[in-house]
């Protein structure tokens, strides 16, 4: 059983004034709208609660204004919720005085930001080594662990050069490193990688998939880029207007979109790409157990059942942990599920 | 009809006149106490720069020059210091530097903590803002006179004259600095853990840098053409001489003596301008 990193409870963020009147009427069933035609006041996060499993990757989508940057935010507290609970480790961290913030953000959690946010005026080992060296550890511990991750992403034989001299692929791995440099449990990523150009973008990807492979962390990551969220989310969190609307598996937002606005990020991206075994069986077919034969397990992404599928007669069964099979899979069945995705993606166009 | 324009309808002259005649009755203790205190500062600093001879100061300045801005600039110091002391104006060009410098100290004394509280605090800098408007485009001469009133003829005047001239670019250059720090490194100085100190020093300051230092630079440029202004309440130095020519209606003094404030106003300026682009700051100003 997996324990959760973050639990958010009924979480509000209100910016502007009359935080009270606005709370009372989102709690009466108000329309963020309605409320800012007669208050002014915007509803950046409303009533949102999802918990976070340790070591996952969770991946926060939704259009610009959607409210993700001030959820992200209101996790390491750089805002301060209107309401709610945020419990880290068991602990309720919205009840947290300035020393105890501080303390945990030195010590539990760190960020990552679109614009990289590093220090011009820093070199490059120096930018690795802030966190450390705002938490007071000392020269050489900090440029011998800044050192360290730096060669973790490469970026060794560029430690006393300055960010500018940096491309921007390179700035945010030196804000990646910052980050990975204080051992957080905890990585926040507000759309860290969108700044960056496809190639860059995926570059970078494979660095935070490997860094996870070496070591698990819990990462919360925001991102608009759906094709991001698929690749790297061990779960993904869709929000519309301050609200959750879905949360869920790659796969399970896949088959079962909440609405249209979720249906909407589809568009333009080939789902079937990310169909496992487990969504290609064949449903006519009764799964009988024992039999002899190709398997595979049921995360197997597509390309490796065609793979296994190609030139033969019988069935690919997919059998789980232990052996118990779940299924058939058929030429036909992969067929009518790959055209049903790829009209489910131009339908929506 | 009668003279509307010399009938007070609202006297503040004589309000404020009220106000000067009670400070000076009631503190006289503290302006004592302020002026002997710049007085000693600036005497020191006179001193010293006094006490170096001519070839060594000229050194000292192509040295720098040559440092921050390449040897024609150190060509160029050279001729200039060489034209003031041909001239006979070295002594007084010293002291025109002493007097800069004094003042330019107290105002960045003053000018860059008060400007780091208008940056993070909204309502202190809205309340400044007017006084520094104030303090940039009230006449020199009117507030010579209440110097002077305080602190008596000579040095301490002007040094404090100079000084309200002086700090607004210093309070307002500081400020603009460190609002001007993106927005997510600040959040990032507090996302790993800065206290408010912390983000100060190891954020806002350095990154706002550039900015502050051309402060620093339109601080000494400004404090350099108020010094001359304040030779009237007998500050000494290049202004004395200006004074003299326009006393005398003698241009050629006023020519020669004007050209060693210029000479000495370019050097001061391109020098302290040099220090507001490191390597570093300059590419991130073209955008890198
Ligand atoms: N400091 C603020 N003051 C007022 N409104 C804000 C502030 N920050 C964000 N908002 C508003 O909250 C909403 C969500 O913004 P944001 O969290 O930045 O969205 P996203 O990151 O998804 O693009 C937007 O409508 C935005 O205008
Ligand atoms: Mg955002």
């Amino acid at each position: 059983m997996q324990s959760a990193k973050i639990v958010v409870k009924n979480l509000y963020k209100v910016f502007g004034g009359k935080s009270s009147d606005v709370m009372r009427m989102l709690k009466s069933g108000a329309h963020k709208d309605e409320i800012f035609k007669q208050t002014g006041s915007v509803v950046g996060v409303n009533d949102v609660s999802f918990s976070v499993q340790e070591g996952e990757i969770f991946v926060l989508m939704g259009l610009s204004g959607s409210g993700k940057s001030t959820l992200i935010r209101l996790i390491n507290r750089l805002m301060d919720p209107t309401d709610g609970q945020i419990i880290l480790d068991g602990q309720d961290i919205t009840k947290f005085n300035y020393k105890q913030l501080v303390e945990l953000r030195r010590r539990d959690m760190s960020m990552v930001f679109q614009s990289f946010a590093l220090m011009p005026h820093r070199s490059v080992l120096d930018n690795a080594a802030f966190g450390l060296e705002i938490a007071g550890v000392d020269r050489k511990t900090r440029e011998a662990r800044g050192m360290e991750v730096l060669e973790q992403v490469g970026l060794a034989p560029f430690a006393h050069k300055y960010p500018h001299e940096l491309s921007g692929g390179m700035q945010q791995r030196v804000g990646l490193v910052r980050a990975l440099a204080v051992n957080p449990s905890l990585m926040l990523m507000d759309e860290a990688f969108s700044a960056l150009d496809p190639l860059k973008r995926s570059e970078m990807q494979d660095i935070l998939l490997k860094l996870q492979r070496e070591q698990r962390r819990t990462i919360f990551f925001v991102s608009h880029d759906l094709e991001e969220a698929l690749r790297i989310g061990t779960r993904i969190a869709i929000m519309e207007g301050g609200r959750l609307v879905q949360v869920g598996t790659p796969q399970e937002i896949i088959e079962n979109p909440a609405d249209d606005y979720v249906r909407n990020f589809f568009k333009s991206v080939d789902t079937s790409r990310y169909l496992q075994a487990k969504d290609l069986i064949e449903v006519n077919h009764a799964p009988h157990a024992g039999r002899p034969g190709l398997h595979v397990p049921p995360s197997c992404s597509l390309p490796d059942v065609l793979q296994q599928l190609l030139g033969q007669t019988e069935p690919l069964q997919v059998r789980d942990d232990q052996g118990q099979c779940l299924g058939l899979i058929t030429p036909s069945s992969v067929l009518s599920k790959i055209s049903q995705h790829r009209l489910q993606s131009t339908a929506t166009h | 009809m009668a003279d509307i324009s010399t009938q007070d309808m609202l006297p503040i002259g004589d309000w404020v006149n009220k106000i000067i005649h009670f400070m000076l009755d009631h503190n006289a203790g503290a302006f004592d106490a302020i002026g002997n205190t710049i007085d000693w500062f600036a005497t020191m600093v006179e001193f010293l720069l006094l006490g170096i001879p001519p070839l060594v100061m000229g050194a000292i300045f192509a040295c720098v020059g040559f440092w921050r801005l390449g040897w024609k600039f150190a060509l160029f110091v050279c001729a200039a210091l060489g034209l003031i002391w041909a001239t006979g104006f070295w002594g007084q060009t010293i002291a025109t530097l002493a007097l800069t410098l004094s003042a330019t100290c107290v105002s960045l004394l003053l000018g860059v903590p008060v400007g780091i509280w208008c940056a993070r605090n909204k309502l202190v800098g809205m309340l400044v803002r007017p006084v520094l408007d104030f303090m940039q485009t009230m006449p020199a001469f009117v507030y010579l006179i209440p110097a002077a009133m305080f602190f008596g003829l000579g040095r301490v005047p002007g040094i404090l004259a100079t000084v309200v001239f002086a700090v607004p670019p210093a309070v307002r250059l500081t400020s603009l600095g460190i609002r001007m720090v993106n927005k997510e490194q600040v959040e990032a100085g507090h996302a790993f853990g800065c206290t408010s100190w912390q983000l100060l020093f190891k954020v806002q300051l350095p990154i706002a840098l550039p900015s502050i230092m051309a402060g620093v630079n339109q601080t000494i440029m400004m404090a350099l053409s108020m010094v001359i202004i304040a030779s009237m309440v007998g500050a000494g130095g290049l202004g004395n001489d200006v004074l003299a020519s326009i006393q005398r209606l003698d241009v050629g003094l006023g020519f020669e003596s004007g050209l060693a404030v210029v000479l000495l106003a370019i050097i001061l300026d391109r020098i302290t301008e040099s220090f507001g682009h490191t390597p570093t700051t300059r590419a991130a100003e073209q955008g890198s």
